[in-house]
């Protein structure tokens, strides 16, 4: 299972837990399957269009998917798969 | 102004317009901290245009000597700590910030010759940390995980464990913050709009412009109404905005103090962020893209209601400060 760190706004999904164990091939399962454990989380995430919204931003490992295969990147069980939004400073994405 | 307004949708702009403009007197002055405030103020006469007899007014923060609203905070912050002489003895400041704090508190700290620290998620983008870095700023980062609340977190205690090396002004408890638009932003609106201002509306980090200038301009005339605007959701994208059910509450900020609050979706404040770009000629960031968009909102609810008004609201920085990556610059130090 792939190991996902949630951040802070999205923890209250999660129980409170800074990871959560995830099966998944792919980052696009691996949100559904988050959806399934975790309900309402996808929603913060994802659009309507169950694209990443654009201010969110998603890394496997140090690599953010938009510059891999977006929601198809795959996902390896020894992969760590980051949730970041863009703010407190500007992440990658937006400054 | 009815005039003015009635000539802009119909013709191109007189000559009088560019000649007024170039010869406005640029202003002199001996210290860039005298460069603080009194920022212009700009219709944003494309955006209200289907707004009848409403008009939407901002102040360029951007126009700052920092480039940000926060220039006004920290430089009020820091005279007022000099004043009490907790910088004596070569005492650094340190404070924790999302960007545009540590940028102010940097170029006032340079200017007056006194050492500041900033504590900052590991996630803030490079030119952020090389501005402050150019000012001569101590960086010290801590857990992107953990948001500017994480940030808050470790100033804190560095400050605690080291009470005669480090001054924690927090600008979430610290009255200068909101006093520093009390006695400029409010002043400065009512004058720039010859006492016409009928709504401010504007978003909320530590709430300092918020509640400075709400205060003012209530003093002034209790029907002012006065407006925060928030995040809609603690996962926004919205920088410098703080979505405060899900955050640590600034001790300065004081809802009884405001009219209303305008939940903002991040999708919006960016979509409008690019429109005050296309259509005003003006890039801003983010926050200015939400305040605007809440702006427009209360000016299309005096116009269901058929009321004239006159809104301000805040543009807070530049939009070249949330520039994406380019794809060969893809690779982020966590
Ligand atoms: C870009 C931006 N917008 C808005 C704000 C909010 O201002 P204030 O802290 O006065 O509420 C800040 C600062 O915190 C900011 O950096």
């Amino acid at each position: 299972m792939a190991t996902v760190r949630i951040p802070t706004p999205l923890r209250k999904y999660t129980q409170g837990a800074e990871e959560v164990q995830i099966n998944a091939g792919t980052v696009r399962e691996l949100i559904e399957n988050l959806e399934t454990a975790h309900p309402g989380i996808r929603e913060r995430i994802c659009d309507d269009k169950g694209a990443v919204r654009r201010f969110v931003n998603v890394f496997v490992g140090e690599e953010d998917i938009r510059f891999l295969d977006n929601l198809d990147t795959a996902v390896k069980d020894s992969d760590e798969v980051s949730i970041v939004p863009a703010i407190a400073g500007g992440t990658t994405t937006t400054s | 102004m009815a005039d003015a307004v009635a000539q802009r949708t119909d013709t191109p702009p007189p000559a009088a317009v560019q000649l007024a403009r170039t010869t406005r007197t640029a202003i002199r002055v001996d210290c860039i901290l005298d460069l603080i405030g009194n920022t212009p103020l700009v219709r944003l006469g494309t955006i209200d245009r289907d707004c009848p007899a409403v008009e939407i007014w901002a102040k360029c923060e951007f126009a700052n000597p920092g480039g940000s609203v926060k220039d006004r905070a920290a430089k009020r912050i820091i005279t007022d700590a000099l004043a009490r002489g907790d910088l004596d003895n070569g005492v650094r400041l340190v404070d924790s910030t999302s960007g545009n704090t540590g940028i102010a508190y940097s170029l006032v700290g340079a200017a007056l010759g006194l050492p500041i620290s900033l504590v900052m998620p590991s996630n803030v983008s490079n030119p952020r940390k090389q501005v402050t870095a150019g000012f001569g700023t101590e960086i010290i980062f801590s857990d992107p995980m953990e948001g500017s609340d994480g940030a808050i977190v470790i100033a804190r205690e560095l400050a605690e464990a080291n009470p005669d090396k480090y001054y924690y002004p927090n600008q979430y408890a610290n009255d200068s913050n909101w006093r520093a638009h009390y006695d400029g932003t409010g002043p400065e609106i009512l004058a720039q709009t010859n006492g016409r201002v009928t709504h401010f509306v504007t978003g909320i980090g530590t709430s300092g412009t918020i509640m400075g200038t709400a205060r003012f301009l209530h003093d002034h005339d209790p029907s002012i109404q006065c407006i925060g605007v928030q995040p809609d959701d603690a996962m926004h994208g919205l920088e410098g905005l703080k979505h405060i059910p899900s955050s640590l509450v600034p001790p300065i900020y004081d809802e009884s103090v405001l009219d209303d609050t305008i939940w903002m979706s991040t999708e919006v404040g960016w979509d409008m962020a690019e429109r005050i770009a296309s259509d005003e000629g003006l890039f801003v960031g983010h926050s200015a893209g939400g305040n605007v968009a809440a702006a427009l909102h209360v000016a299309r609810g005096l116009v269901e209601q058929g009321k004239r008004g006159v809104v301000v609201t805040v543009l807070c920085d530049r939009g070249d400060r949330y520039f994406a990556p380019l794809t060969w610059e893809k690779h982020y130090v966590w």
